[in-house]
């Protein structure tokens, strides 16, 4: 029965990695950078629902979407304003603007709400459902749930829509997408808004697993998520799906049976152990153009 | 009517197109021949937006393209079929040519329009559910020209249909051109192939080293010395 715990409890925490991992591989995907300020996008949401539960005196719900809205346009301003003007330039410009950004969230959060860490509010009630003496807490269970609904919309979204077909085709060839009409800067909008708004609700579940708020808190988890997305092949949604929740249950069973302080150091072993196996990650494509 | 004037196009300190001028009126067919490296590509991304020029005018009517952004430029009725065709290799024939209707929003005319583009291509058609990355070179080439008639055009730039297909594929491709130019949509064709370009061609520039050094007739150009000697293998 251990086994099983641990990995419904690695299913749970995978899962918030998962939702974090479809931001960079989203983003990854279309404009072809590495958004490494996406982590502290999830640190902006963790304070903006921490402030409307226990100032503001916000239920969960209205919490949550809160912290949807102020990072959906966080994410859509970092874009505009740090990667937008960088269109051209070369790849390593853009990463170094990314880490910049990164910094500069991490440090404005330590201005403005102070270094010292806050206790997130418990939203979700403790305890679960025990059967066979299993027990699967409520924050697990709520968090697979949304992750589960999370990658469902989002690839109906993706493969149905207008706008998905679209945004497809600009990952595919920006050129050939511009002489359809689409609007490419438009796009890429689009997918800082999305991967930014499922920040906030990844990092609502975060804290309802680990309470704790501060300026960093978003780095660690940030790290993993990217892990994940390139663990499951980087530009894939459905990879960034799997590879987060392949992290997170090798991350808990790790931890379990082998050790609490190398679980991390495992995580990154096995990445680059796949890496070496296949540099694409477990469900990237390399494209082979036709002549 | 399409009207580029002392054109100009770098990339960075190389001009690549060094002040050209030229005109294609409505429904017509015209030519741009030229070697690799001439320009043909380069003047074609110019028009279409995705390459700003450093300098010169390219009106599509009353129409100043180079201050439109790219994107804009298709619901104009400018379309053009890239060279290499770009289809979206992951997205199904029928995903491809939705996309070519991106920009628009009469349902009807765009149900229409797929009806006209699978009777020009009844292969496409009979693939609509198919990958576009898992067609043949010949297919592809179908579905970049279908894609771009779904823009609704009235003016479709072609560069290279013809590169990499088979000589009895490069005769449909041409019959086609000149079936969808019937039609009323002008054309403005760019080709290595100059022989058969010239053929359907009312009139025709060749363009070389970023320059256009003749102009006349499909007729009087693949008559002179000139063309047979560069173009046209003797």
């Amino acid at each position: 029965m251990d086994f099983l715990s641990y990995l419904i409890n690695g299913l749970g925490l995978g899962s918030v990695y998962a939702i974090i991992a479809l931001g960079y591989t989203m983003v990854y995907g279309i404009a072809k950078m590495l958004n490494f300020a996406h982590g502290d996008v999830i640190m902006i949401g963790a304070y903006v629902a921490f402030f409307s539960i226990s100032d503001l005196g916000l239920p969960l719900i209205p919490a949550v979407l809160l912290s949807v809205a102020v990072c959906t346009l966080l994410g859509v301003l970092i874009e505009r304003l740090a990667y937008k003007p960088l269109r051209s330039a070369s790849a390593l410009s853009v990463l170094i603007t990314a880490i910049g950004v990164s910094y500069f969230l991490q440090n404005a959060a330590q201005l403005l709400w102070s270094s010292s860490t806050k206790v997130f509010p418990g939203v979700i009630p403790s305890g679960g459902i025990t059967w066979n003496g299993l027990t699967v807490s409520w924050v697990t269970m709520i968090t697979i749930s949304v992750c589960l609904v999370v990658m469902t919309v989002l690839i109906l979204f993706i493969n149905y829509t207008k706008t998905g077909r679209a945004m497809r085709a600009c990952s595919e060839d920006k050129g050939a997408a511009t002489l359809m009409g689409i609007s490419v800067n438009r796009m890429i909008s689009i997918t800082f808004a999305i991967g930014s708004g499922l920040a906030a609700f990844a990092s609502v579940l975060l804290c309802a697993t680990y309470p704790s708020v501060n300026p960093t808190l978003g780095a660690m988890p940030g790290i993993k998520a990217f892990t994940a997305a390139v663990f499951g092949g980087i530009g894939s949604i459905p990879g960034a799906f799997l590879g987060g929740l392949l992290l997170g249950v090798i991350e808990i069973l790790a931890r379990a049976y082998i050790s609490t302080q190398l679980s991390d150091a495992i995580v990154f072993a096995v990445l680059i152990l796949i890496l070496l196996i296949k540099p694409t990650g477990l469900l990237g494509k390399k494209l082979r153009e036709k002549v | 009517m399409l009207r580029i004037k002392d054109l100009k196009v770098s990339y960075g300190m190389i001009e690549a197109i060094k002040g050209i001028s030229f005109e294609v009126g409505d429904g017509e067919i015209v030519t741009l021949i030229g070697a690799n490296g001439a320009g043909k590509t380069t003047t074609m991304h110019a028009i279409s937006g995705l390459l700003k020029p450093r300098a010169g005018s390219i009106m599509l009517d009353d129409t100043e393209l180079t201050k439109i952004p790219a994107h804009k430029i298709v619901s104009l009725g400018l379309a053009q079929v890239p060279e290499g065709r770009r289809v979206f290799a992951q997205q199904t024939v029928e995903e491809n040519l939705y996309l070519g209707a991106y920009q628009r929003k009469d349902k009807e005319g765009i149900q229409k329009d797929l009806g006209d583009v699978f009777s020009l291509f009844p292969r496409l058609e009979e693939r609509r559910k198919q990958m576009a990355g898992t067609l043949s070179g010949g297919e592809q080439q179908m579905l970049a020209m279908g894609r771009a008639l779904m823009t609704g055009p009235s003016i479709l730039l072609l560069d290279e249909p013809s590169m990499g297909l088979s000589p009895l594929l490069v005769s449909e491709i041409f019959h086609i051109i000149e079936e969808i130019n019937k039609k009323g949509t002008t054309i403005l064709l760019v080709e290595q192939n100059a022989k058969r370009a010239l053929a359907i061609a009312d009139r025709a520039y060749v363009l070389e080293t970023g320059c256009i050094t003749l102009s006349g007739t499909g007729e009087e150009l693949a008559r002179d010395e000139r063309v047979k000697k560069a173009y046209l293998g003797g």
